[in-house]
């Protein structure tokens, strides 16, 4: 009895596997196949950049050895060394963060409240509000800085005038001057933020809604404990869009603070880095720290995802 | 055993790091020379060009009947962007031209960058190089060589308002001491005036008060500079240049964050009772508010008198190391940067010559450049002939120091001693 039972089920199994493995298998190679052209373009236009960094950064690059008048010269981590031992280099790097993240909490706020705003209004505020928001995204950086510094000027500025402040000068102290740069970087980020949580919004059941309601819950419970987790993925998105592009800001600060502020008070990284290595074609300095911010910026982004991942959100 | 296995490993691999080193420019110098083609050239784009244009064209018309086979195409490039198209040039010698005009404060990085010809000989050979400025000269020189010559210069002088002097009854300052006393005097008078407007991040309008107090710099010859910015004269003079970032002459809010084009704009726009200005201001300033109520006199120096030396800036006429036409290239920068060419080129954009003749025919005719030409005259300075000197500006080592005096941040003592640092580093880095 128990022979023919395990024949049975050995002939029975026999047959069944190979299929399973032949279609895992191919499933396998054919993802890959359909991603093999994105990942081609990537691997051209990120990695290899990316490599070139890498490398440049080991060496002594200066324009003497791009053109030639020099040979190029090995030195290991010596630029690594040269960025590290720098006092200047660490507080440039605590107040980017710090200007960074101020700036992405604020671009979050408004933007969110923004959206949940556009979905609460009728249509002509909500076109009015969507023109203008759109206005401030495609300004140009340089343009929207200008502006903005305009609006501040100690002499012709017409903020001053309204406040009754006088000739006060914003650009003077670290923090008006940051203050002032946030304000700009808020004003030209947060459209991306309320249009994406919008158009989130939108997407969310309107049954969902109408039960939370119902129930009596308010505007800000509505959104903490019901819009905010069903719109998760985009929040996350959105988050690590602005962490990207708050940390590299650069046309702002360079533009509102005239490279930097008053004795380099209102430095951010990458203003940091130009002023220190390619506005002098030390191109090998300047790609150990674009090294050093894109390792930085990597460690965020993981880190933030893995938080995500343990409270049990899949991406 | 183990030992060498891991030294032949890490061997192996620097020979791959070494194998896939980054790319670089054959640049060396070109055998050929030509005597017939055609020659490329890069000159500065400058605000109202036309005049310009003008004294080239008919410069390199003479050049073209005195060559026959040679032509030239002339090229005006723009002066914001020309460090990108100098680098490229020096990139790829293939799209390069065979002269350039290169603000002299470059030349030291750009002979540095392996771009630009060694013409010692042939200036010493050119007859009219005698009447060469000494500073000029210096301008073009690096480690006793040259590398162009000398297309025009630009000093700094005293701007101050007729009007406003009159009317309050004032002298104008003799010394460096009197200079400050007066914009003080200016300003409490009229406080919607800044008495001598003055600017943190305007280094060539700070450096005079440096070098009138005996500091430098830095000292030291070709390839071993050592900053002299912390010597006690220096600090004397940077005590000067930033005690006027006061109340009661350029509040530091205000002025902390100037540049050299602001201090000219406010005191164009009549917001100052007196201004540091160079003769490339002049149009500017006639463009404003106080035409006619203005006059210029050299920077008084620190004992009655004297001339406080200025900062001697300007444009140079130099061959490309990659030109297929030395010989040409040569004698056309001879032409271009010729006693004829810069007496024209004064006539028509106010360019001072760099030849000490030249020179004072054009004080003679327009007496307006003369508080200039003194100025040239008493004897001017010129940043380190180093390539650090382009790594020490562009990291802006000098408008640091001055801002952390001026807003508080530090004491003259500490900020000078930092920004000497900051040299000495840049120094030793380019070996």
């Amino acid at each position: 009895m128990t022979v023919t039972d395990t024949a049975v089920v050995e002939k029975r199994t026999p047959p069944s596997t190979p299929p399973v493995r032949r279609r895992r298998s191919r499933a396998g190679r054919t993802p890959w196949l359909y991603l093999a052209p994105a990942l081609v373009v990537l691997a051209a236009l990120l990695a290899y950049p990316v490599y070139q960094l890498g490398l440049i950064s080991l060496f002594r690059y200066t324009q003497a050895q791009v053109s030639g008048g020099e040979p190029t010269a090995f030195r290991g981590f010596g630029n690594y060394a040269d960025v590290f031992s720098d006092d200047q280099f660490w507080q440039v790097l605590a107040s980017t963060v710090v200007f960074a993240a101020a700036c992405v909490v604020s671009t979050l706020a408004v933007g969110c409240a923004l959206a949940v705003l556009l979905t609460r209004v009728r249509a002509v505020p909500r076109l009015a509000l969507m023109l203008a928001a759109m206005g401030a995204w495609a300004t140009p950086a340089v343009t929207g800085s200008t502006v903005w510094l305009f609006l501040f000027d100690p002499d012709f500025g017409p903020v001053n005038r309204l406040l009754g402040l006088g000739d006060h000068s914003w650009t003077y102290g670290r923090l008006s001057a940051f203050f002032l740069v946030l304000l700009e970087v808020v004003w030209c980020s947060f459209p991306f933020v309320m249009v994406t949580v919008y158009a989130g919004i939108r997407s969310v059941p309107s049954e969902v809604l109408e039960a939370a309601a119902l129930d009596g819950a308010s505007q800000w419970r509505i959104w903490r404990s019901v819009l905010a987790p069903m719109l998760r993925p985009i929040l996350v998105v959105v988050t690590i869009q602005s962490v990207i592009w708050d940390f590299k800001v650069f046309t702002q600060i360079y533009v509102m603070t005239n490279g930097g502020g008053i004795a380099g008070q209102n430095l951010v990284l990458n203003v940091y880095a130009y002023q220190q290595a390619f506005a002098s074609s030390q191109y090998g300095l300047g790609s150990a720290i674009g090294v050093v911010m894109l390792l930085i910026l990597l460690a965020v982004t993981l880190v933030y995802l893995r938080l995500l991942r343990r409270q049990g959100e899949e991406l | 055993m183990k030992l060498p296995t891991r030294l032949a490993a890490l061997a192996a691999a620097a020979l791959v790091v070494a194998a896939c080193a980054p790319q670089t420019s054959d640049n060396s110098s070109s055998d050929t020379d030509d005597k017939t083609g055609t020659l490329r050239v890069w000159l500065f784009q400058e605000v109202g060009n036309k005049p310009k244009e003008q004294v080239v064209d008919s410069a390199v018309a003479a050049f073209e009947k005195a060559h026959k086979g040679a032509k030239v195409d002339v090229e005006y490039i723009p002066v914001d962007t020309r460090a990108q198209r100098v680098k490229a040039a020096f990139n790829d010698p293939k799209s390069a031209p065979d002269v350039m005009e290169y603000g002299n404060t470059d030349t030291a990085g750009y002979v540095q960058d392996g771009g630009l010809l060694d013409v010692t000989e042939d200036f010493g050979d050119w007859s009219e190089a005698k009447a060469t400025d000494p500073t000029a000269k210096q301008s073009v020189t690096v480690d006793g060589k040259l590398y162009g010559a000398p297309f025009y210069v630009g000093v700094r002088a005293l701007y101050y308002r007729t009007d406003v002097f009159e009317e309050l009854g004032l002298h104008v300052p003799k010394t460096m001491a009197e200079l400050a006393t007066t914009a003080r005097k200016i300003r409490a008078a009229k406080p919607e005036l800044y008495g001598l407007v003055v600017g943190g991040a305007y280094t060539y309008g700070a450096m005079p008060f440096v070098w009138a107090n005996g500091g430098e710099l830095a000292t030291g010859k070709s390839g071993s500079y050592a900053s002299g910015i912390d010597s006690a004269a220096a600090r004397k003079g940077i005590t000067a240049y930033t005690s006027l970032f006061s109340d009661d002459n350029c509040p530091a809010a205000k002025c902390a964050g100037m540049g050299g084009n602001d201090t000219i704009t406010a005191f164009a726009a009549g917001k100052a009772g007196m201004a540091i200005g160079g003769d490339f201001s002049h149009t500017a300033v006639e463009a404003g508010k106080v035409k006619g109520e203005y006059a210029v006199v050299p920077l008084p120096g620190v004992t009655s008198g004297s001339i406080a030396p200025a900062f001697a800036g300007g444009n140079n006429i130099g061959v490309l190391k990659s030109t297929s036409h030395r010989t040409l290239a040569v004698q056309l920068m001879e032409a271009l940067a010729s006693k004829k060419t810069q007496a024209s080129l004064f006539d028509a954009m106010g360019f001072l010559p760099t030849f000490t003749d030249v020179r004072d025919q054009a004080a003679a005719k327009e007496p307006f450049v003369k508080p200039f030409v003194q100025t040239l005259t008493a004897g001017t300075k010129f940043v380190p002939a180093s390539p650090a000197w382009s790594q020490i500006d562009s990291s802006l080592v000098l408008p640091t120091m001055f801002q952390e005096v001026v807003s508080g941040k530090k004491d003259v003592a500490a900020a000078s001693a930092e920004a000497a640092k900051k040299m000495d580093a840049a120094f030793g880095s380019v070996g």
